[in-house]
């Protein structure tokens, strides 16, 4: 287990320095230092001189990959891009262009991005299953194909569509909610709902089918048949066997998404005016603040090996045939 | 005139060719007719390909360009072909079947006073001597376009009795064919005869004709659903088959790089990729002159990274059915035979595969063209000129806040993105159950 | 069993959501409710507090609560004017020759070699309480050597257990000046300001020369440095050394960047763990004015409370003669301020904001041209009014011009729409009549504009009203008002400059024209389109080169773009801010100025320079007349509009008065917090019957739920 741990450890070092690789030079070629500084100087009366310190002062001076005026190891070292991986890959993220800590804002802005995406997951899982299982409950009757086509209905529209139509109803017409914004401590719940209300929705339809193919395909198995033919009632049936052998692939898929809940929802939160990474990673693309960018490409692809390593473990726990190698 | 052959429309047509060709293939082999057999069976599956078919039609109308003489304007044979819609615009927003603007202005009355008045349109419901008599006019003039429409419908149907003989005609899928068909023309044929007369739904901020706009927007969506198949299958597709046969260090590298690549937020790595071509065209501006040249190639860009962002899911599943295969004893024996790698690929391991290619490829076009939407929303879609339903939506989302609410962009975009992606989805059911070997029996 | 725990979920998100104090959608805890705090919303969060850096609207409207320069605008009177804050009166001017010889004040600008701006401060004035200025019992500063142990528990400078505070002195004002060219502070207007303080341009060589002598990590004292032209004669006065005469000096001395900054406070800021912790002055100000920032939290909201330690200024007592009808002076000689607390709001979507506005839980809004049907309708004589929804929640709007101008601009080095040629000056002139201003004012600023005659916006001197002010070129006088003229005139004058048709006779095509423009939002799109229509007129064809922000910058400063839309927002009212946008030595290729048309003409070089440095006198009215005139003729500009700021106010707010020119206003706002509550809960009663509906749906449909469920028991049984 833990020689596996560690080779995966070692197995995402290289992945990192690529995904490292792949947003500098996407970034740097859209967005050369000279440009990031007069973003960040302001439009009015910038000179030259004011553009050449900005970068000096924050390491954007050097070149890029290859340093042909600096002697043996330095040639690599010292360049923009050694200088910034090196500290991501240690988790300083340092100060983004306009000045900020970018860890504390990190911090700060995890919480409310937890607040949305957890409820939205654990509600969206029982509203899905609830669903799911009774669509195979009533599998071969008119209410399975209505269900089906409801579903179908439910993906064919755009999650946009959703959150007008709930800002517009819920915040708007019937003012049960806050139409935006975000509240420290209990008064969170408020302006939870309804991102919660739409994200759920939003992910019934493609979510409840998903289910109940996984479904269907366990109750045609040869034992469910035995069980059936012992004379165990349908429920049971559903629950006793269906489920508990259905909930591997289900929650393995869920494990693998966990880590990437931090990240938040750029769509939802930039609607609903929530403080969190989502809306963080949005206005630093259109502020083109390299320094957050990077920073959260590399903590998303970082959190996306640590889903894929969490998999692989969930599925040593729930199936002991599985041994990690 | 002279034609204009955009990037995208080459590659749509090219597209359209390639699937006809696999048609012909198709129907003389035998094994592959059989799944296309059960959804020619599937009347959901019948009247959503025809449903496709009428929005491709329309579609592929708006990909054939030219110049005109007269003013040199690019346009398609779609602008052309409705032509009334596109040049009749109003000054600004105005409500389905109205007759008066929807803001008021100021108005110089015939007595010489002056007052702020809803002024008339230019276009819609011109004809009417009095505005109140607006929806027995309507009403008249939908009987008689969908008439006209069932008329035809009538005339093609026993154009096709004498051809395929009543017999067949009445028999699934034709029926059904038939059928979908007639309810198309009816509203076709309806909604034409009236936006002859009225904006059917309404106008935008700048007073263009909304349904001109949605029916423009079909060749968007269109686009972006079957391109970005067209640029992630020789990645996918290639690469897949290649890890899960030559496996090592062949494998390793492959997975390597489709790590990565998925480890990296889809959206940045679109944001980044618009931006870069924005780069290189205000770098090369002399290659990008006209403004539809521009945004058809933004287009073609935004097809390209996002198949290139999601070729990974299709890799995937094709490197495991690969190293699936290749343990099959045909396989082997092929080797042990001596035929070389790339026979064998061709002859035993592609073909085995196609299936998870034809069900991937469905599946992923309804959301290709919902994601096109939400990019649009973040201001890394197609470009601003292009008319497509994300961008429709955008602005709508603003209108919803106005009051009196402008509800018609948005309706008409949801309307036909729903009706598509419906279609769509529908389709890719079908095709699911009917290619996936595991549901073969049911 | 599930029947009951479905009712108990309903009744638990009852509870939840009516178990709130006061309406379900309030965004504020209830304990705020009858508080007197001002809400505001912001659509994005300012880059910079720091006034050295701080340069855009939405940062003043938060400093200048805080911050206090010498000077303000005065609130009431109009046109505007300064008054002292902390000074003791206007600053005393006095002009030198070369030789240091006093000069009188008639003196001929050109024989000026410096101007002398003596400022006297009053005595007695406060900083906020801030830990920078806590000493121990032996006078040592407290908090001057902190390390990262000591800042547990500390979020904001106000967490520190002690607080205290000292006097202004003339010495914090020069302080400032000389942080304006700090290496690391990077003012905008440091280049600017080099050029007219005397001996601020050495300084600044002199301190980037020391400062790179010392460790980065340590503080950098400026005090020793002394600047030759800035200097404090005792503990209330200083001097300020201007080269030349450049009467618009005043004007900055209203602007943050010439607000005090004490020692303490730069010091206390330079230390690493403040850094690490973004506590830093860009973050937190420290002022002497009425509100100082007590949280700063970047990705939700600023918080400014009362200073305890503020002057006490007083409500003006004189205003403009609708003032006293208008109840705006009934407040007069009462201490300021009146609001406890201001809310800055992050609001990134101008939808939710309006919304929100219009439920009572914002004081204040602008109008998106969205909702602008659903605020404004227009009067008999086309005066905007409130709709009868609005007035009914007692909203009142006040409307105002903002000292802005945008327009469309022509490169002018560029070889098809540049030049000044015959030729070329009636293409641009063509154009500028195609161009209907009028509709795009009606079509996307819902009226909320006026046609620009010309650079100068009405209420700045120079501006024009009637026959003599209109651009002749481009309008006639007819019935009182200007009428654009016909587009056969234009397309005559097209004919003149070689495209007759519109027809490029070097293509035979037609002539391809290139609108330069950064973004593309579905904004744009409808803004994009209709400048094509107007170009279409003529039989043009205009090409859009959408980029994003920095591509477009790019190329404005090395020319390659030829046509693009911009705008100018005054940094003062004087004429002289909006005539050097085409000054050639502002060019903004050669120089990198703000002359984006790169307009060069020699004649109108010289007329501004002569203009620029005289008082508001009829001398100068008529050399702004004359400069007008070129413009008119070389049309390097398609004169676009000055936008009118119409704004909307609750009834619950007193004493709004639009002051395009001043920023730091909120101190004059009194507002009644118990009506505004009782508003709110009026205007937020949920409706509550689609949840009731939805439950007895759900109770009625158990029943055959059920039903269908035994019946399907018994089908599987059977299976």
């Amino acid at each position: 287990m833990t020689q596996y741990l560690l080779r995966r450890v070692l197995y995402a070092f290289p992945i990192l320095v690529g995904v490292n690789l792949i947003t500098f030079a996407l970034f740097f070629v859209v967005n050369p230092p000279d440009d990031m500084a007069r973003m960040q100087l302001g439009h009015k009366h910038v000179t030259q001189e004011a553009i050449e310190k900005w970068k000096h002062e924050r390491g954007y001076d050097l070149p890029l990959l290859f340093n042909t005026q600096a002697q043996g190891m330095q040639r690599l070292t010292q360049t923009i891009f050694f200088q910034k991986s090196v500290n991501l890959f240690l988790f300083r993220f340092g100060r983004s262009d306009s000045g900020r800590d970018i860890v504390a804002d990190i911090k700060e802005r995890m919480g409310p991005s937890l607040a949305i995406a957890v409820p939205t997951l654990l509600l969206g899982l029982i509203v899905n299953i609830t669903f799911a299982l009774l669509l195979v409950f009533f599998r071969r009757t008119h209410f399975e194909l209505s269900g089906l086509a409801a579903c179908v209905v439910l993906m064919s529209t755009s999650a946009l569509f959703y959150i007008i139509a709930g800002q517009y109803l819920f915040g708007k017409v019937m003012k049960l909610v806050p139409i935006s914004g975000y509240g420290g401590g209990m008064s969170a719940i408020k302006f939870v709902l309804l991102p919660v209300l739409v994200g759920v929705v939003s992910g019934i339809g493609s979510g409840v089918r998903w289910y109940r193919t996984l479904f269907v395909e366990e109750i045609e198995k040869d034992y469910v048949r035995t069980a059936r033919a012992k004379g165990l009632t349908e429920p049971k049936i559903l629950f006793r066997h269906v489920l508990p052998n259905a909930l591997i692939p289900i929650l393995t898929g869920v494990v693998a998404i966990l880590p990437l809940l931090f990240l938040g929802s750029l769509l939802t939160e930039s609607f609903f005016g929530i403080p969190g990474l989502g809306s963080y990673t949005i206005d630093a693309i259109s502020r083109q603040d390299f320094a957050i960018v990077r920073a959260m490409v590399f903590l998303g692809s970082a959190l996306y090996i640590l889903g894929l390593v969490l998999t692989d473990i969930s599925y040593t726990l729930v199936d002991p045939r599985v041994r990690l190698e | 005139m002279s034609w204009v052959v955009l990037w995208t429309d080459a590659l749509l047509f090219a597209l359209a060719a390639g699937i006809a060709a696999l048609a012909l293939y198709t129907r003389r082999q035998e094994h592959l007719r059989r799944p296309w057999r059960k959804i020619a069976r599937s009347r959901t599956g019948v009247a959503a390909l025809t449903v496709l078919a009428a929005f491709a039609t329309i579609g592929l109308l708006d990909s054939i360009h030219f110049r005109q003489a007269s003013n040199g304007q690019v346009v398609s044979l779609l602008d052309r072909w409705i032509e009334p819609l596109r040049i009749r615009s109003e000054k600004t927003y105005s409500a389905p079947f109205a007759t008066h603007l929807y803001a008021r202005e100021f108005q110089t009355l015939p007595d010489g006073g002056k007052a702020w008045l809803y002024p008339r349109l230019q276009y819609g419901g011109a004809h009417l001597q009095d505005p109140n008599d607006r929806w027995r006019d309507v009403t008249q003039r939908a009987l008689l376009g969908g008439g006209k429409g069932a008329a035809v419908w009538l005339l093609l149907n026993m154009g096709l009795a004498l051809i395929l003989g009543l017999r067949r005609l009445m028999w699934p899928p034709w029926a059904t064919v038939s059928l979908t068909l007639g309810i198309l023309l009816v509203i076709g044929w309806t909604v034409a005869e009236l936006s002859l007369a009225y904006h059917v739904l309404g106008t935008d901020k700048v007073g263009e004709d909304v349904l001109y706009q949605s029916l423009k927007s079909i060749r968007t969506g269109l686009i972006i659903g079957t391109l970005t198949t067209l640029v992630m299958l020789p990645l996918g597709l290639g690469l897949g088959v290649v890890a899960g046969y030559f496996g090592g260090w062949i494998d390793d590298l492959i997975q390597y790089l489709y790590t990565t690549l998925n480890s990296i937020p889809g959206v940045l790595l679109i944001a980044a990729a618009i931006l870069m071509l924005q780069v290189y065209m205000a770098a090369h501006e002399e290659q990008f002159t006209s403004l539809v040249v521009r945004a058809d190639m933004r287009l073609f860009f935004l097809c390209l990274i996002l198949g290139i962002t999601s070729w990974t899911g299709l890799c995937r599943l094709l490197r495991a059915e690969t190293l699936k295969l290749r343990e099959m004893e045909y396989v082997q024996a092929a080797r042990a035979l001596g035929v070389s790698h790339p026979i064998i690929l061709l002859r035993h391991i592609f073909p085995n595969v196609f299936h998870i290619v034809l069900i991937s490829v469905v599946l992923d076009f309804s959301g290709l063209v919902l994601a096109e939407a939400v990019l649009s929303y973040v201001n890394i879609g197609v470009d601003p000129t292009t008319q497509s339903w994300g961008n429709m939506i955008n602005s709508a989302r603003l209108e919803l806040a106005r009051e009196p609410v402008v509800w018609w962009t948005l309706a008409a975009a949801f309307a036909f993105m729903f009706t598509f992606v419906l279609a769509a989805n529908l389709f890719a059911d079908v095709v699911r159950d009917a290619f996936d070997p595991r549901r073969a029996e049911e | 069993m599930r029947i009951i725990l479905r009712f108990a979920y309903l009744w638990l998100l009852w509870l939840g959501l009516s178990g709130c104090k006061g309406p379900l959608n309030n965004p504020y805890p209830a304990v705020e409710r009858d508080r007197n705090i001002f809400y505001a919303a912001l659509a994005e969060f300012p880059k910079h507090l720091d006034p050295a850096l701080a340069y855009s609207a939405d940062e003043y409207s938060l400093i200048n609560q805080t911050y206090e320069p010498p000077l303000q605008y005065h609130y009431l009177q109009r046109p505007y004017v300064l008054t002292p804050l902390t000074a003791a009166s206007l600053p005393r001017v006095s002009y030198f020759n070369a030789q240091g010889q006093k000069l009188p004040e008639s003196t001929p600008a050109d024989q000026i070699a410096y101007s002398e701006y003596l400022i006297t401060i009053r005595p007695g004035i406060y900083f906020q309480p801030h830990p920078a200025f806590a000493k121990d019992a032996s006078g040592h500063f407290l908090y001057h050597r902190l390390t990262a142990r000591d800042l547990k528990n500390i979020h904001s400078p106000m967490d520190f257990p002690v607080l205290a505070s000292r006097e202004l002195t003339a010495e914090d004002y020069v302080y400032q000046i000389k942080r304006l060219v700090h290496p690391k502070v990077h003012s905008p207007i440091a280049g600017l300001m080099q050029e007219h303080i005397v001996g601020l341009a050495e300084f600044a060589q002199e301190i980037e020369h020391r400062y790179q002598k010392i460790d980065p990590q340590e503080f950098f004292d400026l005090r020793p440095y002394p600047i030759r032209g800035v200097y404090a004669l005792d503990r209330y006065r200083y001097v300020i050394r201007i080269r030349g005469k450049y009467p618009q000096f005043k004007y900055w001395l209203a602007m943050p960047f010439f607000a005090p900054i004490p020692w303490e406070v730069d010091r206390f800021y330079q230390q690493l763990p403040l850094i690490e912790r973004n506590l830093t002055l860009d973050w937190y100000p420290v002022g002497t004015g009425p509100y100082l920032l007590a949280e700063n939290n970047p990705n939700r909201r600023i918080v400014l409370v009362k200073n305890p330690n503020f002057h006490g200024e007083t409500y003006p007592s004189e205003g403009e003669s609708a003032d006293t009808s208008l109840g705006l002076l009934r407040d007069a000689g009462q201490p300021l301020p009146f609001i406890d607390e201001i809310q800055f709001i992050l609001e990134r979507e101008f939808i939710p904001a309006w919304n929100k506005f219009l439920q009572g839980y914002y004081e204040a809004s602008g109008i998106s041209s969205d909702s602008f049907d659903q605020a404004i309708r227009f009067g008999a004589q086309n005066q905007a009014e409130l709709t009868e929804e609005l007035k009914a929640k007692g909203i009142r709007l006040e409307t105002a011009v903002a000292p802005s101008i945008f327009y469309l601009g022509f490169n002018m080095l560029d070889p098809v729409v540049g030049g000044l040629e015959e030729t070329k000056r009636k293409l641009r002139q063509a154009i500028a009549i195609a161009i209907d201003q009028e509709e795009y004012i009606s079509i996307f600023l819902n009226g909320r504009g006026v046609a620009a005659q010309g650079v100068l916006p009405p209420g700045i001197f120079g501006y024009l009203e009637g026959p003599q002010g209109i651009n002749r070129y481009v309008y006639t006088w007819k019935n009182g008002e200007p009428q654009r003229k016909s587009i056969e005139e234009a397309r005559k004058l097209l004919a003149e400059a070689g495209y007759p048709g519109g027809r490029d006779p070097s293509t035979g095509g037609p002539l391809l024209l290139y609108l330069d423009t950064p973004g593309g939002g579905p904004e744009d799109k409808a803004r994009l389109s209709w400048y094509r229509k107007q170009f279409e007129k003529l039989g043009i064809e205009l090409v859009i080169r959408a980029t994003d922000y920095n591509r477009f910058q790019q190329k404005m400063r090395v020319g390659l773009a030829q046509i693009f839309t911009w705008g100018w927002n005054a940094d003062y009212p004087d004429p002289e801010n909006f005539f050097f946008l085409l000054y050639s030595k502002n060019g903004k290729v050669k120089y990198g100025g703000e002359n984006a048309a790169n307009y060069e003409n020699p004649e109108f070089d010289r007329l501004f320079e002569q203009m620029r440095n005289l008082d508001d006198t009829p001398a100068r009215l008529e050399l702004i007349q004359k400069l007008t005139e070129i413009l008119h003729r070389d049309a390097p500009w398609v004169f676009g509009f000055h936008p009118k700021n119409f704004t909307l106010y609750h009834g619950w707010l007193a004493n709004v008065k639009p002051n395009q020119m001043a920023t730091g206003t909120l101190k004059y706002l009194r507002l009644d917090s118990k009506q505004r509550a009782q508003l709110r809960a009026a205007w937020n009663r949920p409706i509550l019957w689609p949840l009731y509906l939805l439950l007895l749906g759900l109770v009625i449909g158990w029943f055959p739920a059920w039903l269908k469920y035994r019946k399907r028991m018994h089908e599987t049984a059977l299976a």
